[in-house]
């Protein structure tokens, strides 16, 4: 027991001392950050004035262009050719060339509306220009049909659900679609990158000691199943500390960034939430704003949800890391690494495809089934808690889990055991299974 | 004298191949013990039944009278064949690491190490990274951890490969030393010269099984074949060519001969027969070396 305490504390202070963790360390924070304040900063950095030509032949949409303060529109009405050799020598942005026609044909407008312009126009620009095109054919179209847009508006509805739960005692809290969803779409994400990330960590520090030779000295001292589990804690303790600095410094510097590049007055909160909305995978925050986030999460058990995340953390990161030590010792170089690495992501990268069906059916079959089975269970258990699954179903894959968890230590012990002593040998699943029966 | 290790009809088989077939041998305190034997005969895999990496299929190994278990781990000091360091780690970390998991405690640990470093006269590289160490630099580090918990018994594998003359003289006088300090030394090599050097003691493993097995100047006298060098004071030795019929001529250059007795008769009487034919100047029974029974017995075998 002081061994593998001895082997944790070497694994984690000779990786935390590294100048790569530092670096990643602090680079990880910055680049979310940048992430969360993109949105921001674009919004206030595009209001450059543009300028749009419009060469309109039929007329028809003069008087109906919406007006924009960031696009300076001005119209033409003498033929193309002429617009064009005009626009050729000019400053402007686009040109928009709209053929003659008229009310009765405008359907046809559709297909041949043209834009000139002197660079590639962005996504942006060019839905800017079709999105007023569209809203002037429609409203000619309506008018065609005898209704007027107003008409249309008023007619529009905008529906906001409030979901309430019904507990067995009769108490009503208010349902958390959106936020939970986000919340566990996040959490499954995150158990997915630290096993990806951590359990990479792992099949890189036994391949070192393989190579390096180091291992038949330790194995003298320590048993080899001590030196893998010790690997495996020592590398999640470097993965705790990572996320937690991450977590920590992500927090600090999207508080400065927001609070330097931004002045108070300027915060738009709807930007805010844009940002928000990036990180929390398209989850449409509520029109009534933060009150409306408070009370959701006051409503799930955060705690629990909080329990179990990390317990699935902890048991899937265990789980799948005694599977890429296994890996770790059973090659020579990470080339060799590829064969058996595919077991290993496969059930992962279903997990993260599968948690996203599962958020639209959390109650599914293919739910039910796997956030039971072990393998795909950490990911998308967490898909499905903020949807209060009965508890004897996550009971049932707690426990398998750690069944899971033991299955995959001792078959990855046995691996472990023979592999790191085995030096030039071609590696085949066959070899596996006979280094398993081995006594 | 106590037998520090006993080993009793260890076998061993992998799934392709068997490694030990019934092997036995015992290593008295303070002896070194000279485990020989071609390569892939099964000596790695009994240096590994006996550091407990591997565990025997049939067969016992007793440890100063104990049945070998764990606890005798911190008694043990083992340098294997293949060996390495942690590259990236510096050298006192890790010689430290290295010490406190054969059980010394820190304090301990760094204690001996200084002594170590400076008997060596390397007490600069504590802080160096193991990658900045030259090769022989690190065999000397990988030399001082093994021995640094003053184990009882200590296994050396090619101990000597990676130094120059001068540290591998070094490296040798630091095992006498072990040795007279009543340490048992079980000393694998292929460098014969250091095993006529060092061994009181062989046991030659061939195809998994121990074939050869006693005192060094025992085995040599089993294996002696009464096989004479005689130093002539003339050249001429003609007569050397017909000898009679009990006396073999081996081999032969400008003023010394290898004779040897093929029956029964004695050393005093081929004595006797040379001097009637020519002066001698020298006369010396030939002891066969290490290196000429290893071959003898593996090809024999």
């Amino acid at each position: 027991m002081n061994k593998i305490i001895l082997i944790i504390k070497r694994e984690y202070l000779s990786r935390v001392r590294k100048k790569s963790f530092i670096v990643m360390t602090i680079l990880g924070p910055i680049l979310m950050a940048a992430l969360m304040m993109t949105p921001i900063l674009m919004d206030n950095s595009d209001t450059e004035e543009r300028s749009i030509w419009i060469c309109d032949e039929s007329g028809l949409f003069v008087s109906q262009f919406e007006k924009s303060e960031a696009v300076k529109t001005t119209f033409f009405s003498e033929p193309i050719l002429k617009v064009k050799a005009l626009f050729q020598q000019s400053e402007a942005f686009a040109l928009v060339h709209i053929p003659n026609s008229s009310e009765s044909t405008i359907s046809e407008l559709e297909s041949i509306i043209n834009v000139f312009a002197h660079k590639p126009i962005s996504l942006a620009n060019r839905r800017l220009i079709s999105r007023n095109i569209e809203s002037v054919i429609e409203s000619i179209k309506l008018k065609n049909e005898g209704l007027t847009r107003d008409i249309i508006e008023k007619t529009r509805a905008d529906i906001n659900l409030n979901t309430i739960i019904l507990g067995e005692s009769g108490s009503e809290k208010l349902g958390s679609t959106e936020i939970a969803m986000g919340l566990s779409m996040a959490g499954g994400f995150l158990i997915y990158m630290f096993i990806f990330l951590y359990g990479t960590m792992v099949m890189r520090g036994v391949m070192e000691e393989k190579t390096s030779r180091i291992v038949e000295i330790i194995i003298s001292s320590v048993k080899p199943f001590q030196l893998m589990m010790g690997k495996i804690i020592g590398v999640a303790l470097v993965g705790f500390t990572q996320f937690a600095l991450w977590i920590l410094l992500t927090f600090v510097l999207s508080t400065l960034a927001t609070t330097l590049l931004v002045s108070p007055a300027e915060i738009n909160p709807a930007d805010l939430a844009n940002g928000t909305e990036l990180l929390l995978q398209d989850v449409e925050i509520p029109q009534n704003g933060i009150a409306s986030i408070l009370a959701q999460l006051e409503s799930m058990n955060l705690t629990l949800l909080l329990a179990t995340f990390l317990f699935y953390f902890v048991g899937g990161y265990l789980m799948y890391g005694a599977l890429f030590a296994a890996v770790g010792a059973a090659v020579d170089s990470e080339t060799d690494t590829q064969q058996f690495m595919m077991p290993i992501t496969i059930p992962l990268i279903f997990s993260i495809i599968a948690l996203q069906t599962i958020l639209e059916n959390p109650d599914s079959s293919l739910a039910f089934w796997c956030s039971i089975i072990p393998f795909t269970s950490p990911i998308v258990m967490m898909g499905r808690l903020p949807f209060d699954p009965p508890l004897w179903e996550i009971g049932l894959s707690m426990v398998l889990l750690i069944i899971g968890f033991i299955f995959t230590s001792w078959i990855a012990g046995r691996i472990y055991r023979v592999g790191i002593l085995m030096y030039g040998q071609k590696v085949t699943y066959k070899t596996l299974w006979k280094w398993i029966k081995q006594s | 004298m106590m037998k520090v290790l006993e080993v009793q009809s260890v076998s061993k088989s992998y799934s392709n191949h068997i490694a030990l077939n019934d092997v036995s041998l015992s290593v008295e305190e303070g002896q070194i013990f000279g485990l020989l034997g071609p390569n892939g005969a099964g000596k790695t895999s009994l240096i590994r039944v006996i550091n407990q990496i591997t565990m025997p299929d049939e067969g016992q190994v007793f440890f100063n009278g104990q049945k070998l278990n764990h606890g005798h781990i911190g008694q043990i000091g083992y340098l294997p064949e293949e060996r390495g360091l942690y590259k990236k780690m510096k050298v006192g970390e890790q010689a430290l690491y290295l010490a406190q998991l054969k059980g010394l405690s820190e304090k301990e640990a760094r204690k001996a190490l200084h002594t170590w470093f400076e008997k060596f006269d390397i007490t600069p590289w504590w802080d160096k990274k193991v990658e900045e160490l030259s090769k022989g630099m690190a065999q000397k580090i990988q030399f001082i951890t093994t021995v640094l918990h003053q184990p009882k018994l200590l296994i050396f594998d090619e101990p000597f490969s990676g130094f120059d003359p001068i540290n591998a003289n070094i490296i040798k006088d630091e095992i006498l030393k072990l040795k007279e300090n009543g340490t048992s030394i079980i000393f694998s090599t292929h460098r014969m010269e250091s095993v006529e050097e060092l061994c009181d003691h062989i046991a030659l493993i061939d195809k998994s099984k121990k074939i050869l097995d006693g005192p060094i100047s025992e085995i040599k006298e089993k294996y002696k074949q009464q096989i004479y060098t005689v130093d002539f004071s003339s050249t001429e030795l003609e007569f050397l060519n017909s000898l009679p019929e009990h006396l073999k001529l081996i081999h032969k250059n400008s003023h010394k001969a290898e004779i040897q007795i093929v029956n029964d008769s004695s050393a005093t009487e081929l004595i006797r027969f040379l001097l009637d034919k020519c002066d001698i100047k020298g006369f010396e029974e030939k002891i066969p070396t290490v290196n000429e029974i290893f071959i003898r017995t593996v090809q024999g075998n």
